[in-house]
């Protein structure tokens, strides 16, 4: 087989498709046969300098893709299979590939290298390999090292620091890469596809480098070199330098400070004079400053006092400088840029850049930039009118309100005149810049309102046409009616859009007929801006507006089944129109439902829930989880009616629970079967056994997302509030599950934040769930329960003495032992007199602001205050 | 080696709308309401008289005795063993029993106790609708006897309006027997049951009295209606049961339409249900409505009673134990379609009345018709006695004042004690 390897990775890559599929065939057959020496013999392949690069470079792509998977239960086993081949075989492997870093064939020493990254991820931490670092340190100081080899070697260690985390790596390892690294950054001595794998292994070695970075010496050291390194004469490897620099900012902004002059001229240099993608980075390097900075005013809430320390306010100290430098940038915009999703160009970065120097240090940018305003924006040159507004429209979040309250008013007017500029790109800005004062400066009560009812008919009229204009300036225009309706949410004022509505769903609905594009995004934005009009609107006065809406999206989604299907493209964009129409539905349904117009909805519920039925038909996930969604609003608007779609509906519901892979639509799901137990009641019955077993298969499924659990649990006490005492049969299942859960949660990572929200989540749906049980069987098999409130109680005391729980779990918890004493009554009596915490419990929440949290304290505290005296 | 990306700056230009995720967001949060609401039902229709308390349990024993709170009200069995869920669904119907149950119904007085002049209040009732008025997460809610809403309100009682009283937890209730008075649009509070979440209902009479008047006008609660406050609540005045108090009551003017007198034992707590701790009395001149009467608002000419249907075809009156006057055949209710909890009228003829050991007895009852749906309750014996009595050879004030004459009485407890101010 060893010597046929070679053909047959040779013949894998064949363009005859059966010489291939042949090949990819013997590959697989070889490798189930004997894995161990399947990846030796690749390793091999690789390093044999007389075998042809094609050969060699499969090899080590397959090697690589044998130790690491995207998929992380897909990765787990990989690993486990690695470490289980005979360590003699790995040796031997591994040893292939370090000598593999010499080869002269470039191909072979890059691949070595990734492959060797992959190997050190799955070793390293079980500290297996320790001798890797120190032999790829020896190729850095051998004096007859070739440049290829020191260049691989920098590679591998680059991506080895990309792989393995901090404190895989002892800190004389670190000293020692680092060491080698910021000598292979060294200009006189080495060639520069060195110095660009130095700088390239430097930039991953950055969150190694902790300890040196809390030494002076030490950092001021690498900071001179990355500098140094950022004038080169290879613009590939300054743009690798400042990429460096930006991973400093936002990794170590604490100790920028006495290198902030320098680091200033650098970039400014760079953004003026530099190659393009190094400006950017350049420029890159202010953003982060700002994201540091407006991380750090966030976390101390503008206390001056707490973040004085940490905060540098480097921003502001640049800001003279800064703020000019950016607006240069603005003036470098390319032609049709605003068609080009994918581009990203100086005057976009220093733009977006601008927007983040005006959230960090608010109102003392606009003096700033408002003389480059009013220079411009009646210049001839189309540029400098689109720089102007761009740069006004950049700086709307930040300042205050006083601030910028009469440059809008004073700029209103002249903005909505340049949505007939002959030039597109400035249309598009402004109409960008006129959506940014409806998102952050218009709020009917405010002060300073931007929006009156004497410039409203003159806004919408504007609006109106310039939705009509080309598709990317009516894009921004369905941004600024979205905001714009947004701030008439409330209800009084909601009124004020009255007048307007009728014209303005017309105009949505035209726009997301438009054909004049391919992108679906000005067709999503019509819709969605419709959406909002629809939330925003007055009740009763516009509910026969919404009636006809709601019928015309019925007529629109019907057309959708229609289309003729023939590609799967078709069948996506077939997929994305339904599940923007079902949103709408959605929406309509929720705004008329808590109002005196149900009755509309209530008249419609058999077309609509047949439509959804359809839809679902047609099977695509993304629709599913709009349709569903819609469902469950439905299913609250109906109320018990819903029981006659429940025959038709069950299977699609069920497909929702079983979609593991696809967790929003499961987890959507899981909310409907809520909606559902409300809405049914105990007519939810016979569909029980199906719900249950999906839901308990999906609690066991290791594939399924986390976030989906904690509402199943949830869900469960949904079910049990819903049926009563027909729960039973599902207790032996259910509570062993809330049991396993419970245990879980007292062995969750404390120290990741991520971690905390969802043990948090989980606690909440863990009482949600007895809670419902217990009420659901308070009259009819309370004792049956009585087995379980030890546990229960246990839990509840751990969950007490956490002090990571949050007011929701809190609130759940308190309610939890109200229950257990309101179901199981006098029985309890036992327990709750060994657990001394619940009084502490109680007082604690008797402390609280939560009025919610008082009140069921207090009723919690009736409940077992009865238990006593009984 | 993955350069730093631009992927978060990209939002360049682009307005901030993801509307899915807002739907997602929105539908979660619909769903999470409706739950904590579906919970909140259960829970809350159980204990939503209970005496809520503040503070934490073990801080009981601490508490003084005038103020000890949690006790709870003596209520049935049944009554306290509500299936939450399904109560809810029937539209409330376990709910307005159990509210139904939390009020003291006094006895009618058929003999004057012989203590009254010593350890009794009388106070002129005020006629109207008695309910219970219940303020609490700002709002006011009055219920009556048959446990339906009279009025949601905004009230100056604690926690009775959404304003920024903050002089205890928001959810601590309040709640005060009371008679709504039509003419006047106010609400004559006869007693107190719970206050800022102590419970007074293991106090005696003569507490709750004291801590009602001296309580009630601190809240602005008798003050003219407002914003905050839709209706006015006012207290009536109190009497020791001697000569003077008995007199004052009954033929003092009050602003109010009198309904006959209300006795209170001053040591009796506050019981839930029929008591003979508490008794109602009236004559012609202090009641327009001493004799029942019948569905069309006549008095009829012979007297009628309110009794219920039990599962073994007993007709019953509503006290506890209940009392029997008659008995259905399995036939006729059959026939007739009747349920077991069906309130029935019967009409009596008198000389099918037999007065035995203080028990009334009737030989023979004349079924008349289902009794009207508002009714919750059948008559007590001691209506049908006193209605009966009524009829025959009433008991007269003069009897009253007679039987405080006769009772040898302390010096000082002679004296006038009016406690409403």
């Amino acid at each position: 087989m060893a010597m046929e390897i070679t053909q047959i990775l040779l013949a894998a890559q064949s363009p005859d498709a059966q010489i291939r599929t042949a090949a990819e065939e013997s590959l697989k057959q070889f490798q189930e046969q004997n894995l161990p020496h399947f990846l030796l013999a690749l390793s091999v392949e690789l390093s044999n300098e007389q075998k042809p690069p094609a050969s060699r470079r499969l090899a080590g792509i397959i090697l690589k893709n044998s130790l690491d998977a995207k998929d992380s239960i897909r990765k787990e086993e990989l690993t486990q299979r690695w470490v289980s081949v005979d360590p003699a075989i790995k040796f031997q492997i591994k040893e292939s590939l370090l000598r593999t870093l010499g080869s002269p064939v470039a191909e072979a020493r890059h691949t070595s290298s990734q492959v060797t990254a992959k190997v050190a991820s799955i070793e390293i931490p079980r500290r297996e390999w320790q001798e890797l670092i120190a032999k790829l340190l020896t190729y850095m100081t051998q004096q007859d090292t070739t440049s290829s080899l020191k260049q691989a070697t920098l590679e591998a260690l680059g991506y080895v620091c990309e792989e393995v985390s901090p404190q895989d790596l002892q800190q004389d390892q670190v000293n020692a890469v680092l060491t080698a690294v910021v000598q292979g950054m060294n200009q006189k001595e080495h060639s520069s596809e060195v110095r660009l794998a130095a700088v390239k292994a430097l930039y991953n070695a950055l969150d190694f480098a902790q300890t040196n970075f809390e030494n002076e010496l030490e950092r001021a050291f690498i900071i001179k070199v990355v500098c140094e390194t950022a004038v080169s004469k290879e613009s590939e490897i300054r743009q690798a330098a400042f990429e460096c620099l930006v991973s400093i900012a936002s990794t170590y902004y604490e100790i920028l400070e006495p290198f902030m002059p320098s680091l200033f001229n650098l970039t400014s240099n760079a953004v003026r004079g530099d190659e393009e993608p190094v400006a950017l980075q350049a420029i890159e390097f202010w953003s982060t400053v700002c994201d540091e900075e407006i991380a750090i005013q966030e976390e101390y809430g503008g206390a001056d006092e707490g973040s004085s320390s940490l905060h540098h306010r480097f921003i502001e100290k640049a800001l003279p400088s800064l703020v000019p430098m950016l607006l240069e940038t603005l003036l470098k915009q390319e032609e049709d840029q605003d068609q080009d999703d994918s581009m990203w160009n100086l005057s976009m970065a220093g733009g977006t850049c601008l927007g983040l120097v005006a959230r960090t240090v608010g109102d003392a940018v606009v003096p700033l930039v408002m003389p480059f305003v009013q220079e411009n924006i009646m210049k001839a040159d189309w540029h400098n009118r689109e720089a102007a507004t761009f740069a006004f429209g950049s700086i709307l979040e930040g300042p205050s309100v006083e601030k910028l309250a009469p440059l809008v008013h004073s700029g209103l007017d002249f903005l909505l005149n340049a949505m007939k500029d002959q030039n597109s790109h400035v249309k598009d800005t402004t109409a960008w810049t006129l959506g940014r004062i409806f998102e952050l400066l218009h709020a009917p009560t405010s002060a300073y309102p931007v929006i009156t009812n004497e410039n409203l008919p003159r806004i919408m009229a504007v609006l109106l046409e310039s939705i009509r204009d080309v598709p990317n300036v009516a894009e921004k225009v369905c941004g600024a009616i979205y905001f714009l309706a947004q701030g008439y949410e409330d209800e009084p004022s909601s009124s004020v859009l009255t007048p307007y509505l009728g014209d303005t769903i017309s105009a949505l609905l035209s726009t997301a007929d438009r054909t004049d594009t391919t992108n679906s995004r000005l067709r999503a934005s019509a819709y969605e801006t419709l959406n909002e009009m629809v939330r925003c609107s007055n009740l009763p006065e516009t509910s026969n507006m919404i009636a006809q809406l709601l019928h015309e999206i019925m007529k629109r989604l019907n057309q959708t089944l229609e289309l003729q299907i023939i590609s799967s493209e078709d069948r996506e964009k077939q997929s994305d129109l339904q599940a923007l129409l079902c949103g709408v539905l959605q929406v309509i349904i929720q705004k008329l439902s808590n109002s005196d117009s149900k009755a509309l909805i209530l008249q419609s519920a058999d077309q609509m829930m047949l439509l959804f039925l359809r839809v679902f038909a047609c099977r695509s996930s993304s629709v599913h989880e709009e349709a569903m969604l819609a469902i469950g609003a439905l299913a609250y608007a109906t109320g018990s009616d819903f029981a006659k779609y429940m025959p038709e509906f069950y299977r699609y519901l069920e497909m929702g629970l079983q979609n593991f892979e696809e967790y929003q639509v499961c987890s959507i799901s899981v909310g409907v079967v809520g909606d559902i137990c409300r809405a049914l009641d105990e007519k939810v019955l016979p569909f029980c056994d199906g719900i249950m077993s999906a839901l308990l298969k999906d609690l066991s499924n290791s594939m399924l997302h986390r976030s989906v659990k904690p509402p199943i649990f949830s869900c469960f006490g949904d079910i049990a509030l819903a049926i009563s005492e027909n729960f039973e049969k599902y207790v032996p299942y259910a509570i062993p599950m809330l049991q396993g859960a419970a245990e879980l949660c007292s062995h969750l990572d404390a120290s990741d934040e991520d971690m905390l929200d969802y043990g948090n989540q989980l606690r909440r749906g863990i009482f949600e769930a007895y809670s419902g049980i217990l009420q659901g069987f308070k009259n009819t098999k309370a004792e049956l329960l009585m087995p379980y409130a030890g546990n229960l109680l246990k839990f509840t005391e751990a969950v007490f003495r956490d002090k990571n729980r949050d007011e929701g779990v809190t609130r759940a918890a308190v309610a939890v032992m109200g229950d257990l004493a309101d179901a199981l009554g006098p029985t309890t009596k036992a327990l709750f007199k060994e657990s001394h915490f619940y009084s502490d419990f109680l007082e604690e929440s008797f402390q609280s602001d939560d009025d919610q949290l008082r009140e069921t304290a207090t009723w919690a505290q009736g409940m077992i205050r009865r238990v006593f005296l009984s | 080696m993955a350069p730093p990306s631009h992927d978060l700056r990209r939002a360049y230009k682009r307005p901030a709308i993801s509307d899915q995720q807002r739907r997602r967001e929105l539908a979660l949060l619909r769903q999470s309401q409706h739950r904590a609401d579906s919970h909140h039902r259960a829970r809350q229709l159980a204990s939503s008289l209970l005496p809520s308390s503040e503070g934490p349990l073990r801080t009981e024993q601490e508490i003084e005795p005038e103020v000890e709170p949690g006790t709870e009200p003596e209520v049935e069995p049944e009554a306290r063993v509500l299936d939450a869920p399904r109560a809810a669904k029937l539209g409330g119907a376990e709910a307005r029993r159990w509210f139904a149950r939390q009020i003291m119904l006094p006895e009618w007085m058929i003999d004057a106790p012989p203590d009254l002049d010593r350890n009794w209040y009388v106070f002129p009732r005020p006629a109207g609708k008695r309910c219970f008025v219940v303020s609490s997460n700002g709002t006011t809610v009055s219920r009556l006897r048959n446990g339906s809403v009279l009025h949601h309100f905004p009230s100056s009682l604690p926690n009775g309006a959404r304003t920024k009283d903050k002089s205890g937890p928001s959810s601590s209730y309040s709640i005060l027997d009371c008679i709504f008075h039509e003419p006047d649009q106010t609400y004559y509070v006869i007693d107190m049951v719970c206050w800022r979440g102590y419970s007074l209902y293991d106090c005696s009479a003569e507490f709750r009295f004291f801590w009602l008047n001296s309580k009630l006008t601190e809240t602005g609660a008798c003050n003219p209606p407002s914003t905050y406050h839709k209706y006015r609540f006012s207290i009536v005045p109190i009497y020791e049961c001697t000569e003077q108090g008995l007199h004052a009551a009954y033929s003092g003017v009050v602003p109010y339409v009198k309904d006959g007198l209300l006795f209170y034992n001053k040591q009796a707590h506050y019981q839930t249900g029929n008591t003979p701790l508490a008794l109602v009395w009236k004559d012609g001149a202090c009641s327009q409505y001493l004799l029942d009467t019948d569905s069309k608002g006549q008095v009829p000419s012979q007297q009628q009673v309110v009794l219920e249907l039990q599962e073994d075809g007993k007709l019953t009156t509503s006290d506890d134990p209940p009392h029997v006057f008659g008995c259905f055949d399995r036939d006729f209710i059959q026939k007739s379609g009747l349920r077991p909890g069906n309130l029935l009228r019967f009409a009596i003829r008198d000389e099918s009345v037999r007065l035995v050991d203080g028990k009334m007895e009737i030989s023979d009852l004349q079924f008349v018709g289902r009794s009207n749906r508002a009714r919750a309750f059948a008559d007590s014996h001691s209506k049908v006695l006193f209605q009966y009595a009524a009829r025959h050879s009433p008991l007269r004030i003069e009897d009253l004042f007679a039987c405080i004459r006769s009772s040898p009485t302390d010096e000082d407890g002679s004296n006038d004690i009016e406690m409403a101010g």
